[in-house]
């Protein structure tokens, strides 16, 4: 079992320090989100978008899988989910009669049209409903059977959207959807669902959230009710991945079902696990290095010259870099880069201090 | 629907419950042992198509000398896996999730290094005549092995039963996955045990992938997944840890998809659906399975 201070000792209130800290992070980061798209260019800032939503879809999982203890792969249906129902009520109806080219769109669907916003929610909602309507049965379960029929949710959902022409296109899937996610709303809804998580994981909720991940029997003993505790959190992370679903759409411009293939889970897992399962700050740490490098490690796939070896390129080599790391990672490196604690100026001051004094020792030594 | 046509149907549904109930048994027997979903079964029975594939169309070995030696490959392959990826866990007493999620890279892992060698273009399984020829029988009209299927299935039950009931190492197996410490205790090497377990249970893994092959041509690095859930699936109908609930819930899974398929033409596209339906009908009305018992757990 894990051992977590955390339960024990609720975190102290911040100190002068840490609050000038943090204010100072927010206003350089928000100066460099203001000048991002001069000085990086328009390719990194998607990128950094695509970032976010990934954040906040992993964020999701981490709430029910790291900090709730119950073992999902849920997330890419109920992104599913909420991308549809985004997409679907925030394309113009005139739009959507020329993408509805094989099968009219139904009636009552056609003419619903909402701002953004507003559609967002309502992909959360979508996927929430569903959650519920998978949890019921499914919450019930011990740990391992419930992954699989999450998963196999999962699959039900991709193939539902698949296959119901009048409503979501089938295979063609839905195209030319505004895209209104800047950076500043990638970066706002991320900030809103790390803090509201925060808020949450330092309420009696949250607590009890833990106390179910580090022993079911005894936090039911102590009177934690498992299934609605269980239903919360997992209601909640696919309200939170439907959003993530909704940003994802709008963004790329186009969603099709098999987008939201199971695989897709993988890649979270992925970011999940290296941050550090149960910690918030270390799922989006994860999610930003592993999205980056997915991009970055492109060349991977092509052939280079290095003059004195040839690489041919293979495609799909840089899926297959993920897929050791993932296994390397669980294997050697358990905890991940944040354990499951939290992120705090204290701790990184002190990791600081440790380093620069095991610096000036090995310079002493050396000299 | 004739009645010729729905013999036909029936056939058909017994050779897909057959290959279904062939790789339940790993799923069931691996969980039995460890309590673990080896989500790398499904990618052990991609790459022993692959094998096969290899084996009798790239370098011409006889289909009767390549099935054994791929089933063989194959199980060498699982226990490595378990080597690799589960035994150091298991070592260090990690938390049963890091097991999972090293299976589900396992599985990651096997799926994209199979896209790089193999490319993800579909490949044609060959056709080995003493399995693919159509037989007619009356007005019936079936390819040759929805016969040797279900018979070689019955047998390698019949073999794996007599096993695990009389053979010291399937005594092993059974005492394992009552209690893997007091095992321990009276001088069984546990160790050696799972690795058996998932030797034999891919091994029948492969025995399924090959006459998945035959009846469904078409190979690709992602064609394991789907079959691999449905065989988690299975085994969980059937009531997981039990070989008999694995074969009995494996037959029903692939006899009830079909028969759906035939009945209700409409719904074809949604078949892969159905078997996660029933997986949740089921798991409400009676969780432990058909004949599964409950277990217990340890406080």
């Amino acid at each position: 079992m894990m051992q977590n201070k955390q339960i024990l000792h609720p975190p102290k209130k911040m100190s002068r320090r840490d609050i000038i800290l943090t204010c100072a992070a927010v206003f350089i980061l928000i100066v460099i989100l203001a000048n991002a798209e001069n000085w990086f260019g328009s390719y990194v800032v998607r990128i950094l978008n695509t970032c976010c939503i990934y954040a906040i879809a992993t964020l999701a999982m981490n709430l029910v899988n790291g900090c709730t203890g119950v073992f999902t792969l849920g997330n890419p249906g109920f992104m599913c989910v909420g991308a549809y129902t985004c997409a679907l009520l925030y394309l113009q109806p005139a739009v959507k009669d020329t993408l509805y080219y094989v099968e009219p769109i139904v009636p009552w669907l056609r003419d619903i049209h909402t701002n953004y916003f507003i559609a967002l929610i309502c992909g959360g909602i979508m996927a929430a409903l569903a959650a519920v309507l998978i949890g019921v049965p499914v919450l019930r379960l011990k740990g391992d059977y419930l992954s699989i029929a999450t998963l196999g949710f999962s699959e039900i959902a991709r193939i539902i959207m698949l296959n119901a022409q009048s409503v979501t296109n089938g295979a063609i899937g839905l195209t030319q959807i505004p895209n209104v996610v800047n950076i500043w709303v990638a970066f706002g809804a991320l900030a809103v669902v790390f803090i509201f998580l925060r808020l949450l994981m330092n309420s009696s909720y949250g607590r009890a959230f833990l106390a179910i991940r580090e022993d079911e029997i005894a936090a039911e003993a102590m009177g934690i009710h498992l299934f609605k505790h269980k239903m919360l959190s997992f209601v909640l992370s696919a309200f939170i991945a439907g959003i993530s679903g909704g940003l994802l759409a709008s963004l790329i411009g186009a969603i099709d079902a098999n987008q939201f293939k199971y695989t897709f889970v993988y890649q979270f897992l992925l970011m999940m696990v290296l941050g550090g399962q149960g910690s918030m700050s270390g799922s989006v740490i994860g999610a930003f290095i592993v999205t980056s490098a997915l991009e970055w490690l492109r060349f991977m796939d092509e052939p280079i010259n290095l003059g004195f070896i040839q690489y041919p390129g293979f495609a799909g080599m840089r899926m297959v870099l993920f897929s050791v790391l993932l296994i390397l990672i669980v294997l050697f490196w358990g905890k991940g880069i944040m354990g499951d604690k939290e992120f705090s100026w204290e701790r990184l001051i002190t990791g600081l201090k440790r380093l620069g004094k095991r610096r000036s020792q090995e310079k002493e030594e050396v000299s | 629907m004739s009645l010729d046509v729905f013999l036909q149907q029936v056939c058909n549904g017994i050779t897909l419950g057959s290959v279904y109930a062939l790789v339940a048994i790993g799923y069931t027997m691996v969980y039995g042992i460890m309590r673990l979903i080896n989500f790398a079964h499904g990618s052990l029975f991609m790459m022993s198509m692959y094998f096969a594939f290899y084996a009798i169309g790239f370098f011409v070995v006889p289909w009767y000398i390549a099935f054994p030696l791929v089933a063989v490959l194959t199980a060498v392959m699982g226990m490595a896996t378990e080597r690799i990826a589960y035994y150091p866990l298991r070592r260090s007493g990690s938390p049963p999730t890091s097991i999972l999620i090293s299976a589900v890279g396992v599985s990651y892992f096997i799926e994209n290094f199979a896209t790089v060698l193999f490319t993800g273009r579909q490949k044609l399984f060959p056709s080995i005549p003493f399995f693919t020829d159509i037989i007619t029988i009356g007005n019936v009209r079936l390819q040759r092995m929805s016969i040797v299927v279900p018979v070689l299935t019955f047998v390698l039950l019949i073999i794996l039963m007599f096993l695990l009931e009389k053979s010291k190492p399937g005594m092993a197996m059974r005492a394992v996955s009552r209690d893997a410490d007091a095992a321990q205790l009276m001088g069984i090497d546990v160790n050696r045990t799972i690795s058996l377990t998932f030797g034999i249970g891919s091994a029948l893994a492969a025995v399924g992938a090959m006459v998945w092959g035959l009846k469904y041509p078409q190979i690709a690095p992602t064609i394991g997944a789907m079959p691999g859930m449905k065989c988690f699936v299975s085994a969980v109908i059937g009531g997981i840890g039990n070989v008999k609930g694995a074969v009995i819930g494996g037959l029903l899974l692939g006899f009830v998809e079909v028969m759906i398929v035939a009945f209700f033409p409409a719904l074809t596209s949604y078949r892969d659906a159905f078997a996660f339906c029933f997986l949740i009908v089921v798991l409400l009305v009676k969780p432990t399975g058909i004949i599964g018992e409950k277990i217990a757990d340890k406080v």
